[in-house]
Formats: structure tokens, C-alpha cells, sequence
């Protein structure tokens, strides 16, 4: 070690108050950008799941399931069988994706790893990190879908030109979902298994009965309210409207958008007091 | 900006400009109905290197997350640079480097993309990164580990990139605790040189150490603390002239006999401690202690006069012994 490289021969660091400023306003970036990093180490997985999972889906229900469901039915809106799961299957799997990087991460995070106690030693807020982890997520959820949208695409099963707005759609479903999973995530001490439970007991019945893949009015009304209370109903409602004017009133249209705002929104504020509870300890 | 107030009276206001950088008065911090701190007070003037010692559980660490502002305290005032790490969370700690006493790097990063991210977080460009933290892998030793993934590192090679990276922003202030545990003797006493050098540039230093000639070695003033509470403060050399003999005599006579031949030493001395595996006797001039001891038929399997160092302070303070 010369005297040369411990005072560093190149630029000198910024002073604090400069650190502290721009952290105030960019540190919800700057984690994401951690995030990010982390998933890049994961590129290939990530791919293979983001255009492996619609391909095999849309080959297998779109065309295997839809030569015997088919077609034209007027309970399924008048489109084939294809064009109507293509919504739901969109939005199914950017809610898989949301479930699973708002479970484990986020204990990795706060107790595996501990990976959120670095950046919370630097000038970055609970709530940054939080915030951080969701937009990497975010995007990874965009990106997904429209990956799986393009696939959606070139199958032809998205008639209207508002089809593209199922990404969004999608990327919204994947947050009501995951944001209120999240502030669970991290009330949780101690893993006794909860997640795999998340799993089996929330995500694949509301994968089922969320008129996924036959509409909710087929179901007996004791299980309906399943669909009413799932945001992948909502999402894949919505889905449907954007991509082949499925017939419903205005109104539930709204209904749908406020639903899935208000369950990401909800999610949020919980999150973050949960982390800025358990960071502060 | 030019200081034009640095007076020695100066120095306890808890002022930054006047050279006060931490401030604490009547520190608590409780869990459920356990004081882990209890009423602490202290100041730490710049360029100082400051020590906490104690016992496991004594609440050294839990000092130094409310300094580092990561824990909020239950009770009492502290101030970093003028500023409450309460109220000025993300100011506090830009002004800190921390090594906490558990590694927390991202084990799913490369080594040196661990130092790219956290100077990231401080809103450093990577054009000031890059180099900074080439230039810090190689004061770590980890230059041919930059790639690695950190899964793939010893558990000392962790902490020096962990020490490393409490580096990254240049801070003026870092926080240290039980910086060396874990590192061989040769890369304790590289690191030992390294805060020594930054020690010389001004930069303030509070540290928790198990190790007494790291203590010795490295700050310029410490506290002991047991229980929450601080048992004595001063410099190293003033706690072992008020809390000590200049001399001690350490005397092994077997693990069944020291207890037992304590009572016959009584009288030797100043004060006698029996612990386990040796009895030390405290005196002013150990080789006269060591002829008594002789003189009253007494033959120990080994024994030895020395200086009394830091170690006696604590076990005198705390009422136990370090090494174990
Ligand atoms: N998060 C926590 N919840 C409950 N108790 C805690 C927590 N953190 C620390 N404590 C308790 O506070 C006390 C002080 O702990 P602390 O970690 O500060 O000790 P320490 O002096 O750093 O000890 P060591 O030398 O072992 O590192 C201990 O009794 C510990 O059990
Ligand atoms: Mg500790």
C-alpha cells in the first residue's frame, strides 16, 4: 500500500450533505438498482420462465383444450376460447411472479441473508428500500408481460388494438397482489413454512377460481365471491375489456381499475411500516 | 470554512464547529423490560479514537446501531455532527462508515460489485467508484477475489471486505464494531495500520474490540461498560494506573489447587484474584510478590511477572475475564 492509493490518487468522494440530498431524493433508485443487479444474476431463468410459461400455456389451452371448448359461445363473450384465456393467462402469471419476488426475497432481506441491514447502515430510509425492491419488481413484471404479450400476439389472440394496455393491466394485478404479500412477508420472524402455505391455499385457488379459464357466472354462487375478492378476477376482467371488448358494464370496468389501485395502494403504506417498524428496532 | 472557535472548553458543547462530532447524555435503550443500554453518557471529540469495552451483552453493539442511527433510542439525547439520528436519519449516517459486528454483504454479488452498490447508495458516480473500490479491494487483499461471488469467501475475507466497503464514501467518522474478529494476526495488524493512518488524517474512530492490545493499541480513550452501564472511562493508560497494579504476578498451580492455595497467599500484594486457571496477585513490584510467595513455601507450576494491562482493568470492573 503506497500513502498514494490510501488517499486515493483519482476523485475525491462527495461530502455528506451532497450524499444525504441525493439519497433523500433518488434512494428508492438506487435500491432498485441493487435489485436489479441481483436479478441479472439470474437473466437466463428469468427469460426461460417469461417466454417458456406463455408459450407452453397458450399452445396447451389455447390450442389442445380449445379444440374441444370451442367456440363462438356467447357466455365466454363471443370469441374463441384462445382469445379469452389469453387475458387471464397474462395476468395469472405476472401474479406467480409477484408472489414470488415479494415472499422470499423479503425474507432473505430481513433474516436469511439479512441483505436490507447494509443499505440500512447508509443514508438510505426503510421505506427507500422497500420502495426500491418494488420498482425493481415492477419492472421485471413489465418486461414479463410484454413478453408474454408479444407471445399473445403472435398466437393472434389479441383482436382489439387496446390489447397492449394488458401489460399494464397485468403489472397492475401482479402489485394488488403482491404488495399486501410483501407487508406480510415482512412481519414474519420466523419461517415455519407460511409461504409454500401462501402457495398451495391463496395463489392456486385464486389461479382456478378466478374465472380464469371459464367465466365466474359458471361457478355455484357460494364460491363466487372468491372471484369478487381476487384480484385476478379483477385484473383479468379488466384484461378482457382492453383486449376483446368483452361485454360488461362500464361501471365494473371501474370497479376493476379501483380494486386492484386500491389493494396496491393498501399493500404499500403496509409495507413500508413494517419495514421502518422492523429497521428501527 | 475556516474554524475560528476551537477552544479546549470548546470541545464538550456538543457543537460540530466546535470539534464535538458524537454527543450522548443518558443513553437508554430497552427491549420489552430489558435495559440493553441503560443511562450512558459521553462525547467524542474529533480525530479521537474512541473505545467501547465489556462483556458479551453489555450493550456495546446496541450503542453503536443508535449512533449509527440504524435503532432508535428508548431514552436519552444524542447527537452526530450537531444532528439527531432520530430526526436526520440519512444525514447521520452519510457522514459514517459502519462495520457492523455481523457481516450483512449481498452474497449473491460479486466482491466488488458489493462496493459498486453501496457507494451507490450514497449517490456516488461510478466514475469515482470504480477506482475507489479497485483501490479498496487492494487494501482488503481481495484484488484476485473481485469477481467472486461473496458465498465463496472465507469468513475473513467477508469481514475485510465488509471493512472495506465502510470505506467507500471516505467518511470521516466509522464505526467499528469488533472490526479484527475473525481476521488472522496478519491481516489484524495490516488493518490496525490502515485506521492508524486514517486516524492521522483526522478521521474519528469508535470502536468495540475483545481484544485488549487492539484497545491498547488503537484508542486514544475508552469506556468499559457491563450491564448497559459505563464502570470507568479514560485513556488506556490512565484506567490501568486508577483500576490496577503497576505490576502483576500470575501464578498456575494447577487447576485443582488455585483455588485452594489462594488462602495462603492472602497478604501478598494488594489484592488477589483467583480465577480457574491462575491466581494473579496484584503488586506494585512483582518481583518482590513473587519471593514471598516462595518465602511462604509456596511452589507454583509456572509463573510470571508483568506489566498490568487492560485486561486487569476489566476483570477488576467487570469481574470477568476476557479470554476464556
Ligand atoms: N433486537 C433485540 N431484541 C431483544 N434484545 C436484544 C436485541 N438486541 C440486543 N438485545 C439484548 O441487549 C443486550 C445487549 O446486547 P448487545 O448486542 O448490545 O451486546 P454487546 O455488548 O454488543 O455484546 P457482544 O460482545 O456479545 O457483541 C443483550 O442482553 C441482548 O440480549
Ligand atoms: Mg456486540
Amino acid at each position: 500500500m503506497t500513502e498514494e492509493s490510501l488517499v486515493g490518487a483519482g476523485r475525491r468522494a462527495h461530502g455528506p450533505a451532497v450524499a444525504a440530498a441525493k439519497a433523500r431524493r433518488w434512494g428508492a433508485f438506487y435500491y432498485a438498482e441493487q435489485v436489479l443487479r441481483v436479478m441479472k444474476g439470474y437473466t437466463w431463468s428469468i427469460l426461460m420462465y417469461s417466454v417458456g410459461q406463455p408459450v407452453a400455456y397458450l399452445f396447451a389451452m389455447g390450442v389442445g383444450l380449445a379444440s374441444l371448448v370451442d367456440t363462438g359461445n356467447a357466455a365466454i363473450g363471443g370469441v374463441s376460447y384462445l382469445v379469452f384465456i389469453a387475458p387471464a393467462l397474462l395476468v395469472s402469471a405476472a401474479v406467480m411472479t409477484a408472489a414470488n419476488e415479494f415472499t422470499f426475497p423479503v425474507m432473505a432481506g430481513f433474516k436469511w441473508r439479512r441483505t436490507y441491514f447494509g443499505p440500512h447502515a447508509s443514508p438510505l430510509t426503510p421505506g427507500q428500500i422497500a420502495a426500491g425492491h418494488i420498482m425493481a419488481v415492477t419492472l421485471r413484471l413489465v418486461l414479463q408481460s410484454a413478453l408474454y404479450f408479444a407471445a399473445v400476439v403472435l398466437f393472434g389472440a389479441s383482436p382489439s388494438e387496446w390489447g397492449w394496455a394488458g401489460i399494464l393491466v397485468a403489472t397492475l394485478t401482479g402489485l394488488a397482489f403482491g404488495l399486501p404479500l410483501m407487508a406480510y412477508s415482512a412481519s414474519i420472524t420466523e419461517d415455519k413454512g407460511q409461504f409454500a402455505l401462501v402457495m398451495r391455499f391463496i395463489v392456486m385457488p385464486l389461479f382456478l377460481f378466478s374465472g380464469t379459464f371459464f367465466p365466474l357466472d359458471n361457478l355455484p354462487p357460494a364460491v363466487r365471491w372468491v372471484g369478487w375478492i381476487s384480484p385476478i378476477w379483477h385484473g383479468t376482467e379488466l384484461g378482457r375489456v382492453l383486449s376483446f371488448g368483452y361485454g360488461e358494464p362500464p361501471l365494473l370496468t371501474v370497479l376493476h381499475v379501483a380494486v386492484l389501485a386500491g389493494m396496491a395502494v393498501t399493500g404499500w403504506v403496509l409495507t413500508r411500516r413494517r419495514f421502518a417498524l422492523r429497521m428501527g428496532q | 470554512m475556516h474554524n475560528h472557535a476551537l477552544t479546549s472548553s470548546g470541545m464538550l458543547t456538543g457543537d460540530p464547529q466546535s470539534g464535538t462530532v458524537i454527543s450522548a447524555a443518558n443513553l437508554v435503550k430497552t427491549y420489552g423490560d430489558a435495559a440493553a443500554v441503560d443511562g450512558i453518557s459521553f462525547s467524542v471529540p474529533a480525530g479521537e479514537s474512541f473505545g467501547l469495552l465489556g462483556p458479551n451483552g453489555a450493550g456495546k453493539s446496541t450503542t453503536m446501531k443508535m449512533i449509527g442511527g440504524v435503532t432508535r433510542r428508548t431514552a436519552g439525547q444524542l447527537s452526530i455532527m450537531g444532528l439527531d439520528p432520530d430526526t436526520h436519519g440519512p444525514e447521520v449516517r452519510a457522514h459514517l462508515g459502519v462495520v457492523p459486528q455481523q457481516d450483512n454483504l449481498d452474497e449473491e454479488l460479486r466482491v466488488r460489485d458489493n462496493l459498486l452498490v453501496y457507494g451507490r447508495y450514497f449517490g456516488l458516480p461510478m466514475s469515482y467508484l470504480k477506482p475507489k473500490a479497485d483501490e479498496l479491494l487492494e487494501f482488503a487483499q481481495l484484488t484476485d477475489k473481485a469477481r467472486s461471488k461473496v458465498d465463496a469467501l472465507s469468513g475473513g475475507m467477508k469481514r475485510r471486505l465488509t471493512i472495506a466497503r465502510s470505506l467507500i464514501n471516505e467518511p470521516r467518522i466509522l464505526l467499528l464494531d469488533e472490526p479484527t474478529t475473525g481476521l488472522d494476526p496478519q491481516a489484524r495488524h495490516i488493518l490496525w495500520d490502515r485506521l492508524f493512518r486514517l486516524k492521522e488524517q483526522g478521521v474519528t474512530l469508535i470502536l468495540t474490540t475483545h481484544y485488549m492490545d487492539e484497545a491498547e493499541q488503537l484508542c486514544d480513550r475508552l469506556i468499559v461498560v457491563d450491564k448497559g452501564r459505563i464502570m470507568a472511562e479514560g485513556s488506556p493508560a490512565q484506567l490501568i494506573r486508577e483500576h490496577s497494579t503497576r505490576e502483576v504476578v500470575e501464578l498456575r498451580f494447577g487447576s485443582e489447587r488455585n483455588a485452594t492455595i489462594g488462602a495462603q497467599l492472602e497478604g501478598i500484594g494488594e489484592r488477589l484474584e483467583v480465577l480457574p486457571d491462575r491466581v494473579l496477585v496484584y503488586a506494585h513490584d512483582g518481583e518482590s510478590a513473587l519471593e514471598q510467595v516462595s518465602a511462604r513455601g509456596l511452589r507454583p507450576l509456572t509463573s510470571l511477572v508483568r506489566r498490568s494491562s487492560l485486561e486487569d482493568v476489566f476483570l477488576r470492573l467487570t469481574g470477568r475475564s476476557l479470554v476464556d
